[in-house]
């Protein structure tokens, strides 16, 4: 398991063979990318500023791992989330989990970017026609969250 | 002495990241904390503000009731938007 927080991009392709290279018991790679979007609210975004708690950053997604691995049989997971300036299209997130079946590798992928939404301390500030603006926390993202716990 | 932060929209209403605070007497808990804080006015004032404040003690998130010691790091800050 690896966890890491980074201004720089990564490669995809590269993560998901580094993390299965030499496994052959790895039948399945569930992979989430979040990238930025053009536009939010109703209005266009140009440029996109993350901040985040350095230090709890990295123990909160640990966490949120060690957590997914209590609940599946996985065998692997990486996750890379990037803060400081981004542009639209460019990749913010990436969550790969690895295990020997698709069901419990799609399942703890989309559990780990649900808490990551939620629990991890980044904040979203956007640069709009309009000037800048912190992001709200959607309502949506609590309730994907909380369906894990029924 | 303890480490206060604030992050995102609610360090920008303050004015600042960080402060170091000796732990007035009778201030144990998070919720205790915040009541000095946003009491000292000004700028804190926003403390009140803020609806839906998070906060972590030591960098695992934590609520009003938790207990603050000499030491500890204590952070304030908005709903996160990460992902």
């Amino acid at each position: 398991m690896s966890v890491s927080v980074q201004q720089q991009d990564f490669d995809v392709g590269a993560e998901i063979a580094a993390l299965t290279a030499g496994r052959p018991q790895i039948g399945a790679v569930a992979s989430f990318v979040g990238l930025v979007r053009d536009a939010n609210d109703g209005a266009g975004v140009s440029r996109m500023e993350l901040e985040h708690y350095p230090g709890m950053t990295e123990k909160a997604l640990e966490d949120i791992v060690a957590e997914a691995r209590t609940r599946w049989d996985i065998m692997d997971v990486r996750v890379i989330h990037r803060y400081g300036p981004l542009r639209p299209g460019e990749r913010i997130v990436l969550v790969i989990v690895a295990g020997a079946h698709r069901g419990e590798a799609f399942a703890a992928c989309e559990f780990i970017m649900d808490y990551l939404k939620t629990r991890a301390p980044f904040w979203k500030k956007e640069k709009t026609a309009a000037g800048e603006r912190w992001v709200e926390a959607r309502e949506a993202d609590d309730e994907a969250v909380r369906r894990w716990s029924s | 002495m303890i480490r206060i932060l604030y992050f995102a929209s609610l360090r920008e209403a303050i004015g600042q990241s960080a402060e170091q605070l000796v732990l007035p007497p009778g201030v144990s808990s998070v919720g205790a904390l915040y009541a000095h804080l946003a009491g000292r006015g000004g700028a804190w004032e926003a403390l009140a503000r803020f609806k839906n404040l998070r906060v972590a003690v030591n960098q695992k998130m934590a609520d009003m009731d938790a207990a603050v010691r000499d030491g500890d790091e204590v952070a304030f800050f908005p709903p996160v938007t990460g992902g």
